[in-house]
């Protein structure tokens, strides 16, 4: 299909305020970490964004979504609102984990999404645990889930991918191959740095799918949804991205080069899909500037609704810890 | 009236017929983990049930101890009541990131959305000479662990009583079957009422020291018990039933009226459940106290296989009631 018309079925301008919605929200976030409103640890998904727009695309309001502690961007295009997400990085009771998560732990029962996990791999056997529920119950729905190419060292990524595809769990696997776990160069951390290969070892569907644009991105998701639906079985997208800032705030990214990062930069999805849009002629600067504007107020409110945000009182310190029946647990 | 129907039973019948009844009082209730369904479990537990019910609730899980307690905990929040086996404590630390990371963090985490009503059995203790990787007792490490509840039946009526109110219990909840138990044999109301797992029962009153004891340990305090009646000390026996929350009252109060206590653990002594309970009664029951608080442990070596080592390495009636005269200042 032609690039134009790849475009215009696609929605551009959608994917693109998808995409600019991370990218601006997360900026704001690293001036509010320098203004020591936000604290503890910051991972920045800048740079990734097309992976996020572009899977969301394939993602139903039914489904399920598992996320990693670098999910600021999954939150938001899952539809967690920014407002939540802002005030639980203030610590406020407003916040969509009432202040007690922060950045790594976003959770939203209203749009089933499953959390921020920060122990790497962790949040993969709970996406079969959610898919085996389904499949139980009968209910045709898949659970996406997001995790890391660190993630495929780790003992739980094989325990679950055999899991999951010995029991047919309608699994969604979303690698985001950002090249390195932390600071470590995925040739550097894996023996077999073809992810989808070995994803396809335990006999599922994988393919690996230019990260950086969001059309792939979509295209791609939509068929691996499509295979976990229809199918009832996993399905593996080994997505090639890269993360432009450091790992977290604390990263004085020593182990990379700054032409390997600006050689990436070069392929930024956010500017590389605009020019695509100008190009098709399906928007003009005054149309990206009235999406900026629109972004550009959706974290306006969402810092001033963070800012005026209640902290949870101390008295509640131990709330939450143990649920009682018909009590808290409902939200 | 009649008297209700009893029936003859081990604890291992027990907990085969709890899970029985969960399953088929619950359609969300299925059973997972290694060797429960074609091999009949580790222990024969679960043996039979796949018969039963199918492959779809009871469930062969690869050894992948991390993947399918993780789904467990994924299932619970998906609307399931999951029961996990894990075939013993020693193999639950292969699942401890899920255990702690997730079921006991995520409610907390999430601001309390998601409860995980998750109920996962494991075997624990030594006496079988399985040596060092399949004896230990670890529930103090585990006792540890904010947002876990933990449960140790050491009677056959909480074999079979306990696993319906842990199902029913919005939150993970740890289940330990002392190995040394599923022979034990006795009988019980066919149709029993429920159980509560909140509170440490009396299992043998007396009023000059207070043994408090554990799953495996309690048949230990209560020999023990027995051998200071012959001396003609009143020992009173405390099974303490839950390990996480504990009953503090129950605890409190029996060292109110004894005056002295020994804690008699499976676990090693550094940082046991034996020290916690110490402690507490030291902060809240301090002037009840005649003798310092008394701790029989197991020895600090891992598991030995032999038999005289591994014995000689876990309480005894003989240990715990030398403890109890030391704290009655009784010359042994």
């Amino acid at each position: 299909m032609s690039a134009a018309g790849r475009l215009a079925e696609a929605d551009g301008r959608h994917l693109l305020h998808q995409m600019l919605r991370v990218r601006r929200f997360e900026e704001r976030c690293v001036e509010l970490y320098s203004a020591t409103k936000i604290r503890g640890f910051l991972h920045l998904y800048i740079g990734e964004e097309a992976v996020a727009a572009g899977t969301m695309e394939a993602i139903g309001p039914k489904d399920t979504v598992v996320s990693t502690y670098r999910e600021h961007g999954h939150a938001l295009l899952r539809g967690v609102s920014a407002a939540s997400i802002m005030a639980e990085m203030y610590g406020r009771v407003e916040g969509c984990s009432r202040g007690r998560g922060g950045s790594m732990h976003l959770f939203d029962a209203g749009t089933r999404f499953y959390g921020g996990n920060a122990i790497v791999g962790g949040g993969l056997p709970l996406a079969i645990g959610l898919a085996l529920a389904d499949k139980l119950r009968g209910l045709n729905r898949l659970t996406a889930c997001f995790f890391g190419d660190g993630a495929v060292a780790e003992g739980e990524f094989h325990e679950t991918m055999n899991l999951a595809a010995l029991w047919q769990l309608p699994v969604l696997f979303l690698c985001e191959n950002n090249l390195y776990a932390m600071g470590t160069e995925l040739a550097r951390h894996e023996s077999q740095t073809d992810l989808a290969l070995k994803a396809s070892s335990y006999q599922m569907t994988a393919w690996s799918v230019d990260g950086m644009d969001v059309l792939s991105v979509r295209e791609a998701a939509r068929r691996a949804a499509s295979e976990v639906r229809d199918g009832g079985r996993p399905c593996f997208l080994d997505l090639r991205t890269y993360r432009f800032r450091a790992h977290s705030m604390y990263d004085p990214e020593l182990y990379r080069s700054k032409a390997e990062v600006e050689r990436w930069r070069s392929h930024d999805p956010i500017p590389a899909l605009t020019a695509q849009l100008q190009d098709a002629g399906l928007i003009d600067d005054a149309g990206v500037q009235q999406i900026e504007r629109s972004v550009a107020d959706e974290i306006d409110q969402a810092i001033a609704f963070a800012e005026a945000g209640t902290p949870e009182p101390v008295a509640d310190l131990e709330r939450f810890v143990y649920a009682d029946a018909g009590k808290d647990a409902a939200r | 009236m009649s008297a209700p129907a009893r029936v003859r039973l081990t604890y291992r019948e027990a907990l085969r017929e709890a899970i029985r009844q969960a399953l088929i009082a619950d359609e969300r209730v299925f059973l997972m983990g290694e060797d429960v369904g074609a091999y009949g479990g580790c222990f024969g537990v679960s043996k039979g049930l796949l018969e039963e019910f199918g492959e779809q609730r009871i469930r062969d899980t690869p050894l992948s101890e991390s993947a399918f307690v993780g789904a467990g905990i994924g299932a619970a929040m998906g609307g399931m009541r999951p029961i996990v086996e894990v075939m013993t404590v020693n193999f639950c630390l292969l699942a401890l990131d899920q255990i702690m990371n997730n079921a006991a963090t995520i409610m907390h985490m999430s601001g309390g959305q998601f409860p995980i009503p998750l109920v996962i059995r494991m075997t624990t203790g030594a006496g079988r000479q399985v040596a060092a990787q399949h004896s230990h007792s670890l529930e103090g490490w585990l006792a540890h662990i904010p947002g876990l509840k933990l449960l140790a039946p050491a009677s056959l009526a909480d074999a079979r009583g306990m696993l319906a109110p842990a199902l029913a219990d919005p939150n993970p909840v740890l289940i330990f079957e002392h190995g040394g138990l599923y022979n034990l044999e006795g009988e019980l109301d066919a149709d029993p009422g429920a159980v509560d797992i909140e509170h440490a029962a009396i299992v043998r009153p007396g009023v000059e020291v207070t043994l408090i004891a554990y799953g495996g340990t309690v048949r230990v305090a209560i020999a023990a018990a027995e051998e200071l009646a012959g001396a003609g000390v009143q020992a009173e026996v405390i099974d303490l039933r839950v390990l996480r929350p504990l009953d503090d009252r129950t605890l409190l109060e029996s060292v109110s009226r004894t005056h002295r206590a020994v804690v008699v653990d499976e676990g090693w002594r550094s940082g046991s459940l034996a020290a916690e309970i110490s402690a507490r009664i030291m902060e809240r029951a301090f002037f009840e106290l005649d003798a310092p608080v008394q701790r029989v442990c197991s020895a600090e070596v891992p598991m030995p296989y032999a038999r005289q080592l591994e014995q000689a390495a876990l309480p005894q009636p003989e240990t715990v009631a030398a403890a109890a005269r030391r704290a009655l200042g009784i010359d042994g």
